[in-house]
């Protein structure tokens, strides 16, 4: 029988045990001693959230089909636990082995989320792993990162070895091979780095050095080792439909946030919103074939049990084949009490129809993401969304019986007005209005509009990374601004809105623009006592802010700052395909509310056809 | 028709609550390709309940969960097929056909269980075997039984319908059931303030043995097995 690395006594004394025990369905067990590199997988947040993430599964089923590697999971300890660790010295362990995950060949960490950054170095801190690269020894695992904050790794790069940048079903091979080739050669860490800096898609940090110029600004970026190139160049799977994919997804037992099969029917998105990062870094828009997606469907309901089956891409409606695949899920699976999940859905008379069908439609409610409320916005941001298909979209909701609507928005938006923001308590309640042209007996009561706002965070590698940000003061005054009009709106007791906490979104802003020098604050932040960031109950902002203070880095310099066309980014060494010429372009159109066709429409030549497929190629063979 | 499952829960998976317990279940049966009834309606839930909720750090050797089946089975062979999609620590042990009756669900007929007790960590003092005959010589044990909404004092000794000293272990066979329900931990708890042992120097490891229904007359108590009141199934 497997021993448990914690005592019963705290386990008993914790909330939510079966977070720390592993044995769950289809979880793999292998023998140490076979195994040439053992994998400590890890997403840096609760087990519920970790376990819900669909990268993580896809690279634990491909690392565990290899017969020489063993790879094993690891999440954070919630604080009740964090506390007994270092209380008690117990060091982090894997939950397969429940061995301390010191002893692996690899530590990798998939950064999904700036928030987490804390929780990287309380998974170092509780593995007993130096928080510097710089520090570690032959003896200590490789630490690697990856994940959609690696595409800028610098505010993190004092603690990683190596980043892969992109998706991890192209190179690991080659990495796991070099290392077991180096293992056991008596030669050094840095040599085993020097190797890894060749293969291509990996960014070993500490080869790298970078000059700052007087203002703050980047004065330069230069390899320091003649292994390292000058240009690390994102890695991305061309033929999806053949990648490996989970067929035996671990099945947790306490109820994960995604408890439920998923299809991964395309990655990339044709769209070309300006704010959005994982629009441009996953171009271009790859998708797999549905017939494949079928049979995927069927295996993993059979060997999870799942109840629940749901589609995951960016842009669903976007997908050639979603009126087969969901046809075909609802033919094939409905009458066997499985429900089906259709997030991301453009509301039209197609995706109306399939919802009808796999909901109820009294108690669910629809979701509209118009991301700004004026029509100049949404063209400053490429939306390709205008108010008719909202409301057409909301009527034709409404008369098939609906009466909730949820609606997202941006507010903070580059060259945004009063009047843009005004906009949005305006559209909600020109949405509410069209519920109430519906005759009296026709419908079903009073509507429920709920709008909620986040605040626009410029991303690396998107249109908008030149743009400034605003203060946390500035973005409170943004949302009461919103907050006013919602009042004076006709419909106001039908209409609800929610904003976020701005000041998470300027600790975003600095992590997701910053430089090496941002890693100071992380782990000062983490030295006072931050953890868990994303979690309301636990989010200190006054330790960060101490943080900030204590090391001497400003705020504003990361974002107020207006960056200029020439300015060099810290992350401009990494090449994602798509041009900074294409996205300076979109910078100035969006400036101008421009709007850009998608990439069905018409070929902006944003160089992601470098690649050699997907939608770049569509009809082209 | 109504098919009663016994299963074993032991090992790590004592860590995992009833909830969880119920959803492993629910998922277990889509992947034995067991022929479960559904309820109607938007949201149709698998027929299924379990006879008693096991608390969180027990084992088990007798837990029970009744379902309604759209189809006969093997019972052999459904054992298997839910054997080899289970994980380790829960193990199913039969799976049998019951009467449709409504009253005659596991949870409605459960009348009493036994536990089996050790001590995990701490000590017991060295005469506690007689310390412990003495405590069950008493006609009347009254303790303070605490719920969600009130408490109230309850004598306890009526609802030990049995003991047993195991070289270092005690058995126990208590009351079990919608009316009256005796908790193991509340019996040792209470042995321990009697003998003056301070309240978490000593913990115990409780494990559940069996369940049984009372199927006695005229108020006298002839208690069987739940696995008993059913009939394997062949075909």
């Amino acid at each position: 029988m497997r021993k448990l690395a914690l005592r019963d006594e705290i386990l008993l004394n914790i909330e939510k045990p079966a977070r720390y025990i592993g044995g769950e369905v289809n979880s793999v067990m292998k023998d140490k001693e076979k195994v040439d590199i053992r994998f400590a997988m890890c997403f840096p947040d609760v087990y519920e959230i970790g376990m819900s993430h669909l990268g993580i599964q896809i690279l634990y089923d491909m690392f565990n089909r290899r017969d020489d590697v063993w790879c094993e999971r690891v999440y954070s300890p919630w604080t009740d636990l964090d506390k007994v660790m270092r209380e008690q010295s117990i060091p982090l362990f894997a939950l397969e082995s429940q061995d301390p995950v010191r002893e692996f060949d690899f530590l990798g960490i998939t950064i999904q989320f700036e928030m987490c950054y804390t929780n990287i170095l309380q998974i170092l801190d509780l593995s007993r792993i130096p928080l510097h690269a710089s520090e570690r020894s032959e003896e200590y695992p490789i630490v690697i990162g990856g994940g959609p904050c690696s595409y800028n790794p610098e505010p993190l790069a004092d603690f990683f070895d190596i980043f892969y940048i992109g998706e991890g079903e192209m190179v690991y091979d080659e990495l796991l091979d070099v290392y077991k080739e180096w293992k056991g050669s008596g030669r050094s860490r840095k040599e085993f780095l020097e190797r890894a800096s060749e293969i291509e898609g990996l960014y070993v940090p500490q080869f790298y050095d970078a000059a700052y110029n007087e203002d703050g600004t980047l004065l330069s970026f230069t390899p320091n080792n003649t292994h390292a190139p000058a240009r690390v160049k994102k890695q991305i799977v061309m033929a999806v439909t053949d990648s490996p994919y989970p067929m035996k997804p671990v099945v947790p037992f306490i109820k994960a946030t995604q408890d439920r099969v998923v299809l991964e029917i395309q990655r990339g998105c044709i769209r070309g919103c300006r704010f959005c990062q994982a629009g441009m870094i996953y171009r271009p828009t790859r998708e797999r074939d549905v017939e494949k997606l079928k049979e995927y469907a069927r295996t993993m309901l059979k060997t999870t049990g799942h109840e629940e089956i749901s589609l995951s891409s960016l842009s669903s409606s976007d997908y050639s084949d979603l009126k087969e695949l969901v046809m075909f899920l609802i033919n094939e699976f409905k009458d066997k009490g499985i429900n089906i999940s259709l997030p991301s859905l453009r509301i039209d008379a197609f995706s109306l129809d399939v919802m009808s069908r796999v909901q109820d439609i009294r108690k669910s409610s629809l979701t509209f993401a118009p991301e700004a409320g004026s029509q100049r916005m949404r063209d400053v941001i490429n939306k390709g969304l205008s108010e008719e298909d909202i409301l057409d979209g909301a009527g034709q909701a409404f008369e098939g019986g609906w009466s909730k609507v949820k609606l997202y928005f941006m507010l903070g938006l580059p060259t945004e007005t009063e009047e843009d923001m005004r906009e949005i308590a305006r559209l909600s309640d020109r949405v509410a209005r069209r519920y109430y042209e519906i005759p009296k007996e026709q419908r079903n009561g009073k509507c429920q509009i709920t709008a909620s706002s986040s605040f626009f965070v410029p991303k690396p590698f998107t249109p908008f990374q030149w743009s400034p940000m605003f203060s946390a003061e500035e973005y409170a005054r943004r949302a009461s601004i919103v907050k006013d009009e919602f009042q004076a709106q006709l419909n106001r007791k039908s209409l609800k809105y929610n904003w976020h906490d701005a000041k998470t979104t300027v600790l975003e802003g600095v992590m997701a623009r910053g430089d090496r020098r941002v890693s100071r604050v992380v782990e000062e932040a983490y030295r006072l006592g931050c953890l868990f960031d994303s979690w309301t109950e636990c989010f200190r902002n006054d330790l960060w802010m101490q943080a900030f203070e204590n090391t001497g880095v400003d705020i504003d310099v990361y974002n107020l700052r207006q960056r200029g066309a020439d300015e060099l980014f810290p992350w401009d060494f990494i090449d994602i395909g798509v041009s900074r010429k294409f996205l300076y372009r979109e910078w100035e159109k969006a400036v101008n509310g421009e709007v850009t066709p998608n990439c069905r429409m018409q070929c902006s030549g944003c160089g992601a056809a470098s690649f050699g497929g997907g939608v770049c190629y569509e009809g082209k063979n | 028709m109504k098919a009663r499952i016994k299963f074993r829960k032991y090992g790590a998976l004592r860590f995992i609550g009833h909830l969880d317990v119920m959803r492993f279940f629910q998922k277990l049966m889509r992947r034995a390709d067991i022929p479960i009834a559904f309820t109607g309606g938007y949201s149709p839930h698998m027929i299924m309940s379990f006879a008693s909720p096991l608390g969180i750090g027990l084992t088990s050797d007798g837990e029970y969960l009744d379902i309604e089946l759209t189809a006969p089975v093997d019972s052999r062979e459904a054992v298997e097929r839910m054997n080899a999609e289970c994980v380790e620590g829960i193990e199913v042990m039969s799976i049998c056909q019951i009467p449709d009756e409504k009253k005659m669900t596991g949870m409605t007929i459960l009348a009493a269980a036994d536990y089996l007790i050790s001590v995990k960590s701490g000590s017991l003092p060295d005469n506690w075997k007689n310390a412990f005959t003495d405590f069950m010589a008493r006609e009347e044990i009254w303790v303070v039984k605490q719920t969600k909404r009130s408490e109230r004092e309850v004598d306890i000794r009526p609802l030990v319908y049995g003991w047993e000293i195991q070289e270092d272990k005690i058995c126990l066979r208590l009351a079990a059931g919608s009316t009256d329900n005796l908790k193991p931990d509340l019996v040792m708890e209470t042995f321990c303030s009697m003998c003056g042992i301070p309240a978490g120097t000593v913990s115990f490891s409780y494990h559940r043995l069996e369940m049984y229904a009372d199927v006695g007359k005229d108020g006298s108590r002839t208690l069987v097995t739940l696995e008993s009141l059913g009939q394997d199934m062949t075909m």
